[in-house]
């Protein structure tokens, strides 16, 4: 076989001619970025791929992107997407959507796509607040937060998409954020390459309807304390001298000291390939500040995706179309 | 022994009435299928509970399932001539709809204190006057089943479960069938239990045989319809429809994806779908309706045809979705079988009043092409038709049918698959030329955008539901543009009025009278006006099945007549379109009750109001 050379890619082949409208300072632009620097790393002709997105500002990216795109409508982005999938399971599927529209109205899609296991992908920004309605509570919006729907503070617990879709039977959970240009990259490969249901959350600042939300994650000066890296077959271990770690005793996790004799071997090696998604449903939901929050790949496991399950072809001989329109009780007229 | 003569009917309507447990659907499809191969027109109508198995013995419970048959079938037919009744509960829910003088089979052993009274009589309506005016034939059926079965030393149980053929065998003599067809399906069917087969065909040849040997009863013969040549066989509204999008399938050269939520009716295309398996056909079970129509919609952007299916509230749930088709001007085919409303109304049962909804039911100005089923084989031919203009014109399209629609069955003529109609869609764009952008949302003369196949080099581009210039699909809020693009996606649809067939008439094309219908009225106006005609009425006959856009001589036609009356199962919808469409002042004839009207209410309608105004005495007809 003589092998044909495929055009290097580079991020700008990725953007179109359109002005960005998100308000300027947003994350969203560093996201746009870094997943169109990603989509030219991945080696994928442009028109192999296409982009599905939602309502809210998420839902403007593939306007962006130099890709086959669909913008939808609240919560019918990833039943859109499952429909091509399943329709064309050849094309790489990602799906652009913000936690407001796919933990609100696109919660039940969510659930669905994501126990169907198609091989789609969803970036889901995470803002923990409705951005484009102009800054309502969101499903995320920890309690407390005051917003224009929730002027004395929420009371409602939050959604958080991981621990959700975990629960669902997610084969592919990771987490980044949208400063982070170097690990979006890097998830937003696997996630391509993941045969199955794969959700990229990001941590998204909206400086105008939620500045600084997640400045605990993102600030270089703190997040060593404030978050942990996962990598797979390590020990969790976080904090400026790594100095902490975290230990599993029955459902919770505990964080301990390592210089109080705790050995090394009592701290929890992250196993991103367990069968069991329960391990990587505790870190998950790991919050700040009671917890460092956890950053990179939960879990990544396979098991049959629904387009591959659509192409097999039925059991038994297949009738052809003359035979089944005349059914099995057919008489002829002379 | 000496027989009396059978009398001869042209048409008959005998109706199966019993519990779960009474096997009416097995007795009703066996003499459609007997009558059928005996050359008879059949039209076939179950009527089931709502519930799925209700307590025996109780009106909620009782099943039914009429075959009208005869030289012509396209009702179950108005009256029904015999009505078998199982049970006192099948007796008491039917007895309404039996002809008067008509014939009541009832299984005596079912006729006990204990069942009347489940059934809300008093005494025992065999013996209390209840059936004066009607031939009364008692039959104690599980007793004489259980004797004609009596050699095969069955359990009792065993022995009971044969009984429906006892009956049937009973029906076969009444109306002259041979039972042959129902003994070869049988011994098919039960081929590796022979001890049913055995037991079935005793039961079978038993209630022929009292048939025969009833005092005073002749039977009947009933007229063969002359149709043919062909093959045939029979099929039900879901069956034709799920047919036609295999079809579709096919003779698109596209492949289709039908995704559709278990809602009652619709369901019964994904079961369909499922079975058949059909070459090409994807079929998907999605979480609810509006999961399903974006599903299909998300196969349309891929380059497939994108099939979804709702019934009663289903439609709403997914007018967002629709119009997200409308606005991305993509294929997209929406199944809707009415039942009736408001929210959940009376399962099961028909009605016509999702018109207006199908026609306008979303926001913002968005035209959509509907169209109507009007019998069950017509469904095959209406989703080649709605596929047709799905593709060539790049607009969702809503097909309605009804539940009555969707369960009753005919026969129909098996088309041959390379004599359909070429549904492939237009050719893709060609690649474009550098300096020449590719435009999305360039427009043919038909003024469709092209098709394109997402995984085309070259073609990338972006759709959605947001406003966009035309041509370059970019999306766009300029006023002027705002309104070029609703005016264009109107004269889009609008102008599918001319590349469909016109109004055709069943009648002279001018008059005093022109009955109008659409959807499943179809049947009880033909015959309606098939016997209006017969006594000498001047009246006519027109079907639409394009309900909008309307033919383009829809109005030229109806300003011929002095009067237009469109009968429906609505309270005018219809109606209410032609006067704002064409200020045409039609009458409304409306039916609420869940229940397809009788050609003969049409027709005591016609004679009573207007016979004095439009006979006109002397006139050849």
């Amino acid at each position: 076989m003589t092998g044909t050379s495929l055009p290097v890619l580079s991020a700008k082949d990725f953007a179109t001619d359109q002005t960005v409208r998100w308000c300027p300072g947003c994350g969203d632009y560093s996201v746009l970025t870094n997943f169109q620097h990603a989509l030219a790393g991945l080696g994928l002709p442009r028109e192999r791929v296409a982009v599905i997105s939602g309502f809210g500002c998420a839902g403007r990216l593939p306007y962006y992107l130099n890709t086959y795109g669909f913008h939808t409508l609240p919560g019918r982005a990833l039943p859109l997407a499952v429909g091509l999938k399943a329709a064309r399971p050849d094309l790489t599927v990602w799906v652009a959507v913000g936690e407001g529209d796919t933990l609100g109205p696109g919660v039940g899609a969510l659930l669905h796509a994501v126990r169907r296991n198609v091989d789609i992908k969803i970036l889901l920004f995470n803002n923990e607040v409705l951005g484009l309605t102009r800054g309502q509570a969101s499903p995320a919006a920890r309690v407390g937060t005051r917003t224009r729907t929730t002027p004395h503070g929420s009371t409602e617990s939050d959604l958080k998409p991981l621990p959700l879709a975990l629960a669902a039977g997610l084969t592919f959970a990771a987490r980044t954020a949208d400063v982070d240009a170097e690990r979006l990259l890097n998830v937003v490969r696997r996630a391509t390459f993941h045969r199955g249901t794969a959700i990229v959350e990001v941590y998204q600042n909206c400086h105008v309807y939620n500045d600084g939300a997640f400045d605990y994650a993102t600030d270089p000066s703190i997040k060593a304390e404030t978050t942990l890296e996962l990598e797979h077959g390590k020990p969790l271990i976080f904090g400026s001298d790594r100095e902490r770690g975290v230990r599993l005793t029955g459902p919770t996790a505990d964080i301990v000291e390592l210089r109080d004799d705790v050995p090394l071997d009592d701290i929890l090696v992250h196993d991103e390939s367990l069968p069991d998604p329960t391990q990587s449903w505790v870190l998950s939901r790991m919050t700040f500040p009671e917890y460092p929050e956890c950053f990179g790949v939960f879990r990544a496991v396979e098991r049959p995706t629904l387009d591959e399950i659509l192409h097999v072809p039925p059991p038994g001989p297949t009738r052809a179309l003359q035979d089944l329109l005349a059914g099995d009780d057919p008489w002829t007229v002379v | 022994m000496a027989h009396h003569p059978r009398t001869d009917l042209e048409s008959a309507a005998i109706r199966f009435a019993g519990d779960f447990g009474d096997c009416i659907q097995l007795m009703g499809d066996q003499f459609a299928r007997t009558s059928a191969a005996l050359g008879n027109a059949v039209f076939t109508a179950p009527d089931l509970p709502g519930e799925i198995r209700s307590r025996p013995g109780t009106l909620g419970g009782v099943h039914a399932f009429q075959v009208g048959f005869g030289s012509s079938a396209i009702t179950p037919g108005d009256y029904v001539h015999t009505l078998v009744a199982m049970t006192p509960a099948a007796l008491r829910a039917n007895l309404p709809d039996v002809a008067a003088g008509g014939i009541i089979v009832a299984n005596t052993d079912s006729f006990v204190a204990e069942e009347w009274v489940k059934a809300g009589y008093d005494r025992d309506p065999l013996s209390d006057g209840t059936l004066t005016g009607y031939r009364v034939i008692r039959v104690p059926v599980t007793t004489l089943n259980a004797d004609a079965v009596s050699a095969l030393k069955l359990s009792p149980r065993d022995a009971d479960r044969s009984r429906c053929f006892f009956v049937l065998g009973l029906m076969y003599w009444l109306y002259d069938r041979p039972l042959d067809a129902t003994l070869h399906w049988l011994r098919d069917r039960f081929a590796h239990l022979p001890d049913v087969y055995k037991a079935d065909r005793r039961s079978l040849k038993a209630g022929y045989q009292f048939g025969m040997d009833l005092p005073g009863h002749a039977g009947f013969r009933v007229a063969a319809q002359v149709y043919g040549p062909g093959v045939f066989r029979r099929v039900n509204g879901a069956t034709a429809l799920a047919l036609g999008i295999a079809a579709a399938a096919n003779r698109s050269g596209r492949e289709a994806l039908f995704a559709s939520f278990p809602f009652a009716p619709a369901v019964e295309l994904l079961h369909q779908l499922m079975e058949l398996q059909p070459p090409g056909v994807c079929p998907l079970q999605a979480e609810d309706e509006s999961a399903a129509a974006s599903m299909a919609l998300g196969a349309s952007f891929g380059g497939s045809l994108g099939f979804t299916a709702t019934a009663g509230p289903g439609l709403g749930n997914i007018s967002d979705v629709i119009g997200l088709a409308v606005a991305a001007e993509l294929p997209l085919v929406v199944i809707h079988t009415m039942r009736c409303g408001p929210a959940l109304g009376v399962p099961g049962k028909p009605e016509q009043a999702d018109l207006l909804q199908a026609i306008h039911g979303r926001n913002g100005e968005s035209p959509v092409p509907v169209l109507a089923v009007r019998s069950p084989a017509d469904g095959f031919d209406v989703v080649l038709e709605a596929t047709r203009l799905t593709m060539r014109y790049m607009t969702p399209v809503i097909v309605l049918t009804d539940v009555g629609l969707l369960h009753a069955g005919e026969p129909w003529r098996v088309p041959n698959v390379a004599t359909l109609p070429d549904l492939r869609p237009p050719a893709s764009p060609p690649p474009p030329t550098p300096g020449k952008p590719f435009l999305p949302y360039a427009r043919d003369v038909r003024l469709a955008r092209p098709w394109v196949v997402p995984g085309t080099p070259g073609l990338e581009h972006r759709v959605g539901g947001l406003e966009k210039e035309d041509g370059t699909g970019v999306v766009s809020y300029e006023p002027a543009d705002h309104e070029h693009m609703v005016n264009v996606r109107g004269q889009k649809i609008a102008q599918i009025a001319g590349d469909i067939p016109r109004l055709a008439l069943e009648g002279p094309p001018q008059g005093d009278l022109l009955f109008l219908s659409w959807g499943g009225t179809y049947g009880a106006v033909r015959q309606a006006v098939e016997s209006l005609r017969t006594s000498g009425f001047n009246v006519s006959h027109g079907h639409l099945r394009h309900l909008s856009p309307l033919p383009a001589d829809t109005s030229d036609v109806l300003r011929r007549f002095k009067r237009v009356v469109v009968p429906e199962l609505n309270c005018g919808q219809l109606v209410s379109l032609l006067r704002s469409q064409y200020s045409i002042d039609c009458e409304s004839l409306p039916k609420v009750q869940g229940r397809q009207f009788l050609g003969a209410e049409l027709a005591d309608w016609a004679r009573g109001s207007f016979r004095p105004r439009l006979l006109s005495p002397g006139v050849e007809l």
